[in-house]
Parts: C-alpha cells; structure tokens; sequence
C-alpha cells in the first residue's frame, strides 16, 4: 500500500503541491490525471524519493520513502516523464547497469533483465544503441528498467507523450499486462488513456487532488442535473413558449435558429428521464414535431474541465470512495 | 558505488573520451620527457611532470566536463535519484571512475624513468615522488573539475568554468605576487569573501547562508587587520602560495618529497566531492 499524507512541495513563495493525501492499495491501475502543471510529476518525484518533500509523508509499504530510501525505492520501478536512457549504451547494458545498481543479487541480473526484456518485447533491440531506436522502443527500455527487481509498485510518469498512435496502442497494451502482476500508477493529461486504462482515478488541478474514484463513479456523480440537447420544428419564440409551460426546465440556451427549426441546450432539475416525459408532452400539446432530445452525459472529459478549471479555493476532494 | 563505477567506465569505453585524454596526457608527458630528458639530458623526471602542469588547463576540463553536467542535461541524474544508492555512491563512483581513467595511462608513464635509468643516472626515489605528487595533483583537481561539472547542465559552461578555474589555480601565485599594500590586498581579499559567498549562496539557495560566510570573511579581515596589520601588507600573495595545489607540487619537482602537499590534495579532493555530493542533494531539494 502506498499511504500520501499531507504532500506539499513549495519553491519560494509558489505552492507546487498543496497538501495531498491519499492511499493507493495493490493490485489496481491508478490513473494520475490533470493538466500540465497540475503538480502529477512533482507528485509523483516526491512519491519516489526523487525528490523532497516541503512537508508530509510518502509511506510504501510502511516504509518511508525519505527516512527508508533505500529499502522502500526496491519497492517501486519508475518511469519518469522523459526516459533517463543512456543513448551511447545498448538496452541490455542499460538494464544490466540498472539491475547491478537496485542491488539485484549478481545470480538473478541476467534472468531479470532477460525478463524486463521479454515483457517490454525488446529481445529484438537488446543490442543496438539506444540512440538508435524509436521513441516507443526507448519508452519501452524506459518501462523495462522500472520492472527489474519485481517492484510491487510501477509509476508511469506520462508514458505515451510523444508517441504516435500506434505506439500508444502498444505501450497501451503493455500497461494493461503489467497491470495483471503489477500495481501500476499511470499519470496522463490524455483523458481517453485514463479511461481507457486505470481502474481508478485521481484529478490533480493546481497542486490540489480534487477527486478520486472510479471513472464510472465519477461520470455518474456528474451526470445527475444534468443538461439536454433539444431540436424542435418550430421558431425560437415558440420553443420559448412551450418551454415556459415545464417546470422542470430552469434554463434555455438557444444553439441555432434558422429555416423554422431551432437547436437549444436545456438546464434541467431532477430527474433526466422525467423532464423528457414532461418536455415530450408540453410538445404534442402545441402540436410541434421534437426532432431531436438527447440526455447530456458527463464523461470523463467534462468531469476534467469542470474540476480542473476551478480555481483553487482549498476544498477538500469531492469524493473518495472505498476501492 | 561499484555499480556506478562500472557504469561509468563502460560510458568512457563507448566514447573516445577516455582514450584522448590518455592520448593527450601521455603526449604532454613524452614531449616534457624528450624536452628535458632526451634532448638536452637531464636526469631528471620530475622537470618533465612540472613543465607538463599546464597541460591540466586543457586536460581536466576534457574529462570532467561532461561527468555531472550531461546527466542533468539527459535527465539521467533521475534515474539515479530513483535508485536505492546514495548521493555519496553516486559521486564517489564517478568520480574513481575518473579517477582510473586518469591513473591507467599514468601507469605507462611509470615506466619513463627506469627507461631513463637504464641509460644514465636517474635518481629515482625523487622522480616516482613527484610522479605520485603528480597523481596525487591530477586527482584533486579532478575533483575541483567534478564539483564545476555539478554546477551546470552545460557541458560547455562546465568546460569553460574549468578552464577558467584551472588557469586561476595556476597563475594565482604569479598573479597574487603583484598585489601590493595593505588595502589593496584587504580589497581582494574582500572579492574572494564575496565569491565564496556567492559559491555558498549557489549550493544552499539561501541567502542568509551566502551572508553568513561574507560576513565571516569580512570578520577574518578585520581581525588579521586589528591583531597583527602587517600580515595584511602580503596576505593575498601568502594566500595563493599556500592554496595553489601547483604551487606545492613544484615542491615534489625540486626533489622534496612533502608529505603535507600530499595531504593538502587530498583534502582538496575530499572538500570538493563533498560539494558535490551538497549539489546532487540540492537537486532533490530544489528540483
């Protein structure tokens, strides 16, 4: 279990994270989510020991990253933002070097690197320098040197960034087998990655963690109250009308109007399905065709945009439930 | 540390580095010795060391530049953060990695003056104490050479900082010689207060740490001025002899075999990579 309590990471006067907590347990995919200069990578150096703390703990295992360095880095495997590769060293040297240096018994370096090799599926790589290979199989030697040791924990900072799409299949893929054996904690700015991959999710905005659940819990906490689309054949002014007879319609925006037909996006109260019982009635009563009326669902995108556009206001996280 | 070491030493065998410099350092060497031994047939090795000195200027900077400062630049110095050693590994591997790349073509070197000695008279206790003075002057100023490289993520600026600082170390005596009176000398003594507070200011981040030191030095001044006012009238001059770690080696040339010269580059070592360890540190505190 990796147990975040009271983070907080201050250059000068500027609050690059403000006092998170949070507990990651094993054996799920964590998506690490927000945008760029949201605090992830700072928060994730910090949970590796890169980097020190202002103020708050980093336990891993009940073993604390900054008083138990070296016992608690054996638990994780890291993947920083930009791979720390040597260029002029081939992928089975750099991962020898990696192995030697995380302490790995002289017996086990050859069969663990043989592995980071074959679950990375580099074997055809091992030899050629890395300033030779692609970005997505430099990422790969990036994600293979995390693996050696068989930490428990495997923290992936921003892993696809960069690559192009069929890479980030790949190593898409691969997160998802790595998730099976491993706990993996993902950080994205690409919210269709997070959804696509993580289990759970953690926003981050302006060095704050402003919610932590599942993407499903999330979409549907949200999508409560929520908005529809409406297109109707009829003017403007008498969509107003028919509008002004349902109650459970508290706002209108008009979205087009032309020809006869108009296109409008409806605030509602209560209960989605009600109000277009309510709104199909209010219609067939004034003898206008609805051509189009379309519950808005909060998805993992408007659920970003609208926690992470806040302004920091020291709120506590909107939710975190038990996983 | 021994990871490290390794890793280091099988960066130098990819790159040509490590080879030029030992090219370089026993070319300098081979001129001094056809210079002083060959040509005009003097017995002794250690003029050939001592005319090799300047060649450090160019040599040190070659082979430190890149050690700290291209970690930074690749983001590597992360990775080794991430890893469960400490800073001091870290440094201490890097910097005997160095320090055998330096040492191996030195061991060539050693057999200079039994060469010469089968051929006239060489007086060889002096001619190896000045080659392990000269091992011994390479290894500190390696260290100095490190401790820049950990200052920057430019390997440019690394190099030229070492040039500089290397040509500092070497005329200092020279240059310190033809300062004169008291308030001249108490004026230089100020700026060189005022770099090491500006150095100190650069590692700790703090400013208060950086006023502290200048105005310790500042108290020294005044002290030495108070005390005993005629110790200022040459203090700048007395200063670089005693700090110049080529100054002492001319000691080992002359045939003096000085322990404390011996001592004085360890500790210059010892003082720099543990600058350079407060650097690796500092990162981690600063990011």
């Amino acid at each position: 279990m990796i147990a975040v309590e009271h983070l907080t990471k201050r250059y000068g006067s500027f609050t690059a994270v403000d006092d998170i907590s949070f507990t990651l347990e094993q054996g799920h995919i964590y998506g690490f989510l927000g945008p760029n200069g949201a605090g992830k990578s700072t928060t994730m150096n910090m949970m590796t020991g890169c980097l020190a703390a202002t103020a708050g703990s980093v336990t891993i295992d009940g073993l604390d990253i900054f008083e138990q360095a070296r016992e608690a880095k054996k638990l994780l495997g890291y993947l920083p933002e930009i791979p720390p590769l040597y260029p002029e060293q081939t992928p089975e040297e750099y991962l020898r070097f990696v192995a030697e240096a995380k302490g790995l018994p002289k017996a086990q370096i050859d069969a663990q690197v043989a592995k980071a090799l074959a679950e990375t599926r580099l074997e055809p790589m091992a030899n050629r320098l890395i300033r030779h290979l692609s970005k997505g199989y430099r990422q790969r030697v990036g994600i293979a040197q995390a693996l050696l040791g068989d930490p428990h924990y495997i923290i992936l900072d921003e892993p696809t960034v960069g690559l192009d799409p069929l890479q980030i299949i790949e190593i898409r893929d691969l997160i998802h087998e790595l998730g099976q054996t491993h706990t993996v904690i993902l950080s994205s700015h690409i919210l269709s990655e997070v959804q696509a991959i993580c289990e759970s999710v953690l926003i981050i905005a302006h060095g704050k963690l402003v919610a932590f659940d599942t993407p499903q819990n999330l979409e549907n906490r949200l999508a409560s109250g929520g908005r529809l689309t409406l297109s109707a054949d009829c003017s403007a002014e008498a969509l107003r009308r028919i509008l002004a007879a349902v109650p459970a319609v508290c706002d209108c925006k008009l979205l087009t109007a032309e020809e006869g037909r108009c296109k409008a996006q409806l605030e509602i109260t209560g209960d989605a399905s009600e109000a277009c019982k309510a709104l199909f009635f209010a219609f067939a009563k004034a003898e206008t065709a609805i051509l189009q009326l379309t519950p808005e669902k909060a998805d993992l995108e408007n659920i970003f945009i609208e926690l992470t556009d806040a302004q920091p206001d020291g709120k506590e996280p909107r939710h975190e439930s038990d996983l | 540390m021994k990871a490290i070491f390794k890793h280091e030493l099988s960066l130098y065998s990819h790159g040509l580095l490590a080879y030029v410099f030992g090219a370089f350092l026993l070319e300098f060497i081979g001129l001094g010795a056809m210079l002083y031994n060959i040509n005009r047939a003097v017995a002794n090795f250690e003029y050939a060391l001592g005319s090799f000195c300047i060649g450090f200027i160019a040599l040190v900077p070659l082979l430190t530049m890149r050690v700290v400062a291209e970690e930074k630049k690749q983001k590597t110095d992360q990775l080794l953060s991430l890893l469960p050693i400490t800073s001091t590994d870290i440094v201490l591997g890097k910097y005997f990695a160095m320090a055998l790349v330096f040492i191996a073509p030195m061991l060539v070197a050693c057999v200079y003056p039994f060469i010469f000695s089968l051929y006239g008279d060489v007086y060889l206790p002096s001619a190896y104490g000045a080659l392990i003075a000269f091992v011994f002057l390479g290894l500190a100023l390696i260290s100095i050479g490190m401790f820049i490289s950990s200052l920057t993520e430019s390997q440019g600026m690394a190099a030229g900082l070492c040039v500089a600082a290397m040509l500092l170390c070497y005329y200092a005596s020279s240059l310190a010689d033809q300062i004169s009176g008291k308030f001249v000398n108490v004026a230089v003594l100020l700026v060189l207060g005022g770099v090491l507070a500006l150095l100190v200011n650069k590692l700790t981040a703090s400013g208060l740490a950086g006023g502290t030191v200048f105005a310790l030095c500042a108290a020294a001044v005044a002290a030495v001025g108070i005390a005993k006012p005629s110790l200022l009238e040459s203090a700048v001059p007395t200063l670089m002899k005693t700090l110049s770690p080529f100054e002492r080696f001319y000691t080992f040339v002359n045939g003096v075999f000085d322990v404390t010269g011996i001592v004085y580059y360890i500790s210059v070592a010892v003082f720099f990579l543990f600058l350079c360890v407060q650097c690796w540190e500092k990162k981690r505190y600063n990011g």
